[in-house]
């Protein structure tokens, strides 16, 4: 690891920035430990979540948002159920991740690209159409042959549906999203 | 009247932030002050000069300061003008310090609001009236709360000094926490052969009385006069027959008693002497599990007892003890570790805390020191400690460092080695705190020499997997997670304070905090007192420390009892409240809210009811006066005309 000069390169803005739209302090973690032992996915991950509780205490603004651990995290909120400091860690992941793309720094594309398939199949249906889903994110990720072989399994076992099915009140859904676009719009 | 107002500037603490010349100058237009002036530093020698000499040449009878809080000066200040030859009452201290220069910035804000300080002390002052103390005579016997160590030391130092102890302690025995330790850190020696001496010397001293298995009913008086109601809790077994032979708890045939000695390391009889140097060694009947009670027949001890010392019918006594003083050493308490689902709660036997696992070390324990897995009886050959099991956990509302958990997982661990020279120790940690003397040293030496593996990190979770416990933590300076299949795991639980400690304290009339410890009067420079003159502290329960820093305490809290009691006349406070017997309706009212019980009912020679205030025993806390609906109680250097000047003097200006 290269030496970080924390004088230079500590972003205090970045600090209060994740504080304002987490509203966790992040402060408050004393680097236990106890996130980063419970997780059940931190062996796939490029930095523990305590490394990036520790990354984001530093202002280490762009190891952080470029980071996999953000996109990986399942938000299973073991870390915050365990954490003795009641930091709510897996909001603050959360809200990385909102920042990473609000500045385009996203490290695993393909994450981002199923988020976006979700809420698309969700404003149009109301609900999950999981095909809808499925030829979406493979459309846009270009893996077509991922996970093929589960094909015919779940197909005939009827848990993935051919047809979509909108629920009852699937436009009051749509107008949520609406509604939190144009919130966003207005307040950038 | 001629009032005297001298403004100080505590160096810059008040000079900084409040234009001080300004509240001077603001004093001197106030109607009465004759004088007003400010100095650097009014509490110093030439400062008190100062006084008394403005006294003197421009004769002054009443002075006000302006300056720190009273808890700091105003003893100084009422002796400065006692010896310039006013009455201590006709002082009055404005604190302008801890009330304005120090929580406010905005220099014009603060001015305004020390002078408005000053005009309400220099109103206050003018009303004061001049009070005198009254003498009374000090009851010299002590009574101890708690025979753990700093309870013991306590005691001894009292003993030695000459003044008779009632030690009151409520398990069968004392010894309290150190009698359970196996070894002591960082010397490891053998905790009761440093501890079996001391439990002697109060057992055999002439001046301790000594009332084990027994609790505080009731406490009522004063500095220097106390009445104690003392409830001796049935023991089922006549102490004075007793000879702690034994034979009983051989005998006993119900073998699942939950065993607090050992906290419930393993079962115990239903009769039962705790452990082999316990003092008083004499038997006591758990009447939640002994058969005799529990089903109605049984008998065996009564017929095995060699001296027929066994009394199944035996009621709880009250007696009553007056004592001058108390010292409260009634120790801590351990969090349970049902709080930790991700540990067991509890439901394995192979997670214990290191309490338990210091009786399996301890020869008198339930294993004869064997370290054994509760679960088969096996040799553990991997253990794992956790420490902060609890402590400095906020989201369990702890947020303290339990002090000494740290040093004695380090012993346990170096302990383990000495017993079961091929286990393996591991140490989760979060940080080591071993500020003691040749504390450092000794958790680095079961690093280096002992071999104990520590990781820094926290415990996230432990499972059960075969014979093994699987523990799962990160290691944060691995930055990775870590896994230990275990024998056995022993937690460093949360100490928290003592059950029922809140009750006693409110018996006590002292205050504690939000966990229960106990509020020392000042945190450094009366670290053994409390509030409640007459009534000090010593140990854990004024929160949690180790054995030096607990014995230290109850030599210190004997000190001051001692210090106490070397006057055989105390001085009452005046401050206090009077009834006006022409106002008083006799609602008694007063009566009824007093917490001290100071307020009793009294007839006049015509048959007229009124209240009646017992000067020794009133604590002058002014509830009475605001529950007399006539104004007729009033607390002397408080009353009701000398607060409504000093309302009247910020509301109309």
């Amino acid at each position: 690891m290269d030496t970080i000069n924390l004088s230079e390169k500590t972003d205090w803005a970045f600090i209060e920035e994740v504080k304002k739209e987490s509203g966790q302090n992040p402060s408050l973690c004393y680097q236990c430990g106890n996130c980063t032992g419970g997780c059940p996915y931190t062996q796939y991950f490029d930095y523990p979540v305590s490394v990036v509780m520790r990354l984001l205490q530093s202002g280490q603004k762009e190891t952080i948002l470029k980071s996999k651990a953000i996109w990986l995290c399942a938000t299973c909120e073991t870390c915050t159920t365990r954490c003795p400091c009641d930091v709510d860690v897996a909001n603050i992941m959360d809200t990385l991740r909102i920042i990473a793309r609000r500045e385009g720094k996203v490290a695993e594309k393909d994450i981002q690209l199923f988020y976006d398939s979700f809420l698309d199949s969700m404003k149009k249906h109301g609900r999950i159409f999981e095909m809808g889903i499925l030829m979406g994110y493979k459309m846009k990720s270009g893996h077509f042959m991922g996970d093929a072989e589960l094909g015919p399994k779940v197909m005939s076992k009827g848990k993935i549906s051919l047809f979509s099915k909108s629920i009852k009140g699937a436009d009051k859904v749509a107008q949520i999203f609406n509604r939190f676009q144009e919130k966003a719009k207005k307040h950038g | 009247m001629r009032v005297g107002v001298f403004i100080c500037h505590c160096g810059s603490n008040i000079a900084g932030t409040v234009d001080v010349a300004k509240v001077a100058e603001e004093a001197r237009k106030m109607p009465g002050v004759a004088y007003a002036t400010a100095y650097m530093y009014t509490c110093s020698e030439p400062g008190q000069k100062e006084i008394t000499d403005a006294i003197e040449r421009d004769k002054l009878d009443r002075v006000v300061v302006a300056a720190c809080s009273p808890r700091m000066h105003e003893n100084t200040f009422r002796r400065t003008v006692m010896k310039a030859g006013l009455n201590r009452y006709f002082f009055e201290q404005a604190n302008i310090r801890e009330h304005v220069s120090w929580i406010g910035l905005d220099k014009e804000l603060n001015t305004k609001k020390a002078i408005d300080e000053v005009r309400m002390a220099v109103e206050k002052v003018k009303r004061n009236k001049p009070l005198f103390s009254t003498s009374f005579k000090v009851n010299k016997r002590v009574l101890v709360l708690g025979g753990g160590v700093a309870g013991m030391q306590a005691a001894i130092d009292c003993a030695d000094g000459g003044l008779e102890v009632i030690m009151v302690e409520k398990s069968p025995s004392i010894g309290g926490m150190m009698a359970r330790l196996d070894k002591t850190f960082p010397t490891v020696d053998c905790s009761i052969c440093i501890l079996g001496p001391k439990m002697v010397d109060v057992a055999q001293h002439d001046l301790i009385k000594l009332h084990a298995y027994s609790e505080i009913a009731e406490i009522k008086g004063y500095v220097g006069n106390y009445q104690i109601k003392i409830r001796k809790k049935p023991t089922y077994v006549d102490w004075t027959k007793c000879t702690g032979c034994g034979l009983c708890m051989e005998k006993c045939p119900t073998k699942n008693a939950y065993d607090h000695f050992n906290f419930g390391a393993a079962p115990t009889r239903a009769i039962n002497i705790p452990f082999p140097q316990a003092i008083p060694k004499k038997a006591t009947i758990d009447p939640e599990f002994c058969r005799q009670f529990v089903k109605g027949k049984c008998g065996v001890c009564a017929k095995v007892c060699p001296t027929g010392a066994i009394n199944y019918e035996m009621q709880e006594e009250i007696i009553t003890e007056d004592v001058g003083a108390i010292i409260t050493a009634t120790g801590y308490g351990l969090m349970g570790i049902e709080n930790f689902k991700e540990y067991g709660a509890g439901r394995y036997p192979d997670v214990i805390t290191g309490i338990q696992y210091e009786r399996f070390l301890n020869a008198s324990g339930p294993t004869s020191g064997h370290i054994i897995r509760p679960s088969d009886h096996e040799e553990p050959k991997t253990i794992v400690f956790i420490s902060c099991v609890g402590s400095r956990d906020k989201s369990l509302g702890v947020p303290y460092c339990s002090n000494f958990c740290c040093m004695y997982i380090a012993k346990q661990a170096i302990l383990t080695k000495d017993h079961i020279p091929d286990s393996q120790s591991y140490v989760f940690y979060m940080d080591i705190r071993s500020p003691g003397k040749g504390y450092d040293e000794f958790t680095r030496r079961a690093q280096e020499e002992y071999g104990a593996k520590y990781i820094r990190g926290r415990v996230s979770r432990i499972y059960p997997k075969g014979k093994k416990m699987v523990v799962r933590g990160a290691d944060t300076l691995l930055g990775t997670q870590v896994e230990i299949e275990a024998d056995l795991v022993v937690l460093g639980n949360a100490v928290v304070s003592a059950e029922g400690a809140a009750q006693m304290a409110e018996k006590l009339h002292i205050s504690y905090d939000t966990h229960g410890f106990y509020v020392e009067s000042h945190p450094k420079l009366r670290p053994v007192e409390t509030n409640t003159s007459g009534v000090y502290l010593a140990g854990a329960c004024q929160g949690p420390k180790d054995i030096p820093a607990s014995v230290g305490q109850g030599s210190a809290a004997a000190a001051k009892v001692l210090a106490l009691f070397s006057k055989d006349m105390l001085e009452s406070d005046p401050a206090i409240a009077n009834v006006n017997i022409n106002t008083c309706v006799g609602c008694l009212k007063c009566v009824k809210t007093c917490p001290f019980q100071a307020i009793v009912e009294d007839t006049l020679r015509n048959g007229k009811k009124v209240a009646k205030v017992i000067e020794t025993v009133c604590a002058g806390c002014g509830v009475c006066t605001s529950t007399c609906p006539c104004g007729a109680i009033q607390l002397q250097h408080f009353t009701d005309n000398q607060l409504l000047a000093e309302v009247n003097a910020i509301c109309q200006k």
